[in-house]
């Protein structure tokens, strides 16, 4: 588990995110939700120690991930961003073997057991099939599994993932939301995940945490912050939110 | 990692040091060239002996380095810039190169002061002295962002390059030596020159050599490989730094020798793949190979006189580089 403390970042002047608090269980999935511009990648980027912070920490087992040297964080804490922009000459194969990086030597070999752990990682994503396909040849589902492949094969016990499923078909949204829950689960991650997609969130999170200006509005369960008073303040649009017809969510639909 | 690749590259190479040997105004015969390695010198070889040993053996070595550097850092700029139409010469080197060379050129020092040694030693000064100005400027806080190293790099080539077109508008005298310089090509014989740049090439080139990993990191942005555990601030730097006196040395005696860094890469990548791993060591050796071939046909087209080496890559190595790229099969090589 871990536990984002007060995360505090500024871009100039301008306060970008502002004291942000949230703790992930291990096994448990968080979703990150809220209007554009309200600070979810940057939280993502800032937890991962990518951009500086103005105050804060991420702690695990007592220590701050964000002291430590990006080799020694990248054993704890895993990204999968979007699958934009990824060099198209890579195999599949060799993309999923840079997630072995924190564990390799500066020349990058890499031994048996790096392999079986690339190996197992495909398989979770159900693309060990694509594992000699060039990464420019995929389409974006496929991309974005081999990230998390990637992601997987770090071996971390925490998964950040930033809006993973924006560029995807509903078919592919579905399906990496399956596996980003199961694996939550069988491999007793802790889950961080920002989704645009309310709906995806309430189906797939345990539980949601909106953000809005860079301020956490709300935490709790889908239940519990998907209610029409909340979600329609933070997203400026009214909306109306029902019982799911076969699953036990809530489900939002704009109203008017 | 695959061996193939590299057997068929060092035998070109091979080939190309035997060619470099053999070939020039006075073509040696292999058989010849055999005799003198192995040690059979009757008074017929003697003549060939000389010229092998004290003329070719240097040049081909100095021209081979020359070749690795170029190729190797052309490798190496293209993975810390994500750009294929780096080269070498990309924040600076060329620019800062030559403007240090036409001064020495202009200035006329004592010749005990620095000898022969002054024209090279103020292009490596000038070529490395540009870099550091780049980098500089580029800076932010702790973080070097590749377009600004880019945008300081051409505004400094461009100001550098005034600067030098300046001087030889200035000195009718020099002129013709000038440009000849800036062409490339080796003009100062035997053992000298290569002694001298080793050094900087084993450093720079060792350092190059093991930045494959990291390379391939590179490519997936700073944000991807930073959150994989790499440091690129200090990487950048190293790496920077490594291709940097690598192709300062290697232009300090050979002037500014262009497509090689360029298009030897991307000949690599196009054949061999984009893993860094393999693709740094292989442009090295293509570089190599590549300079080689292009110095011999510099010897032979108006022989005996000699074409300045960078006309030669220029006129062959684009149409060859046009060649590979219609033969290549794969849309995403890069």
């Amino acid at each position: 588990m871990f536990k984002i403390e007060s995360l505090s970042v500024s871009y100039g002047t301008r306060k970008v995110l502002q004291s942000i608090t949230l703790e992930v269980e291990a096994g448990e999935v968080l979703a990150l939700i809220g209007p554009n511009g309200a600070g979810k990648s940057t939280l993502i980027r800032a937890a991962s120690g990518v951009i500086p912070v103005h105050a804060g920490s991420v702690v695990v087992d007592n220590e701050d991930l964000l002291t430590l040297p990006a080799m020694r964080r990248a054993r704890f804490l895993a990204v999968v961003p979007q699958a934009v922009l990824m060099p198209p000459a890579f195999t599949v194969w060799e993309t999923v073997l840079l997630g072995r990086t924190p564990y390799l030597n500066f020349l990058g070999h890499v031994s048996s057991r790096d392999e079986e752990i690339a190996h197992q990682a495909l398989q979770k994503v159900d693309a060990f099939d694509l594992a000699e396909r060039r990464v420019g040849e995929l389409s974006g589902g496929e991309q974005q599994r081999v990230l998390l492949a990637r992601a997987l094969a770090q071996s971390t016990p925490i998964l950040l993932l930033d809006e993973p499923t924006v560029h995807l078909d509903l078919q592919h949204q579905v399906a990496l939301m399956e596996i980003v829950r199961s694996l939550a689960r069988s491999d007793n991650l802790a889950v961080l995940i920002a989704l645009h997609d309310l709906n995806l969130a309430a189906r797939y999170a345990d539980r949601v945490a909106l953000l809005v200006n860079g301020e956490i509005k709300a935490v709790g369960t889908p239940r519990q912050v998907l209610t029409p008073e909340i979600i329609s303040t933070a997203y400026h649009l009214p909306v109306r939110v029902i019982p799911h017809p076969f699953a036990d969510v809530p489900l939002v639909l704009p109203d008017g | 990692m695959k061996i193939r690749p590299f057997l068929y590259s060092f035998v070109v190479l091979l080939l190309s040091v035997i060619l470099s040997i053999a070939v020039g105004a006075v073509f040696i015969p292999l058989a010849d060239v055999w005799r003198v390695f192995t040690g059979q010198s009757p008074q017929v070889v003697t003549q060939a002996a000389t010229i092998i040993l004290t003329l070719r053996l240097p040049r081909t070595a100095l021209v081979l380095l020359t070749g690795a550097a170029l190729g190797g850092s052309g490798a190496a700029y293209q993975g810390l810039f994500r750009n294929p139409l780096a080269d070498p010469y990309l924040i600076g080197v060329a620019s800062g190169a030559g403007l240090g060379a036409v001064l020495a050129m202009n200035i006329h020092w004592p010749y005990s002061f620095w000898g022969l040694l002054a024209v090279p030693a103020s292009a490596f000064i000038g070529a490395l002295l540009t870099v550091f100005l780049v980098y500089t400027l580029a800076r932010i806080g702790k973080t070097i962002p590749t377009t600004n190293l880019i945008l300081a790099g051409v505004a400094f080539s461009s100001f550098a390059g005034a600067v030098t077109s300046f001087l030889m508008l200035q000195s009718t005298g020099e002129l013709r030596r000038a440009i000849s310089w800036l062409l490339g090509g080796s003009s100062q014989a035997g053992w000298g020159p290569v002694l001298t740049i080793l050094p900087y090439l084993a450093i720079g080139l060792g350092v190059l050599l093991f930045s494959g990993h990291a390379l391939n990191l590179l490519q997936f942005g700073d944000d991807q490989a930073q959150q994989l555990g790499l440091s690129i601030t200090r990487t950048r730097t190293l790496l920077l730094l490594a291709a940097s006196l690598a192709t300062a040395a290697a232009v300090s005696f050979s002037g500014i020798i262009g497509f090689i860094g360029l298009i030897v890469p991307h000949v690599m990548r196009l054949w061999f793949g984009a893993d860094y791993r393999r693709l740094v060591p292989l442009s090295l050796i293509g570089g190599a190979a590549a300079l080689l071939l292009s110095d011999v046909l510099a010897r032979i087209i108006v022989a005996p006189q000699e074409l300045p080496v960078g006309i030669v890559t220029a006129l062959f190595g684009a149409p060859f580089f046009l060649w590979v790229l219609r033969r290549a099969k794969n849309q995403g090589y890069w």
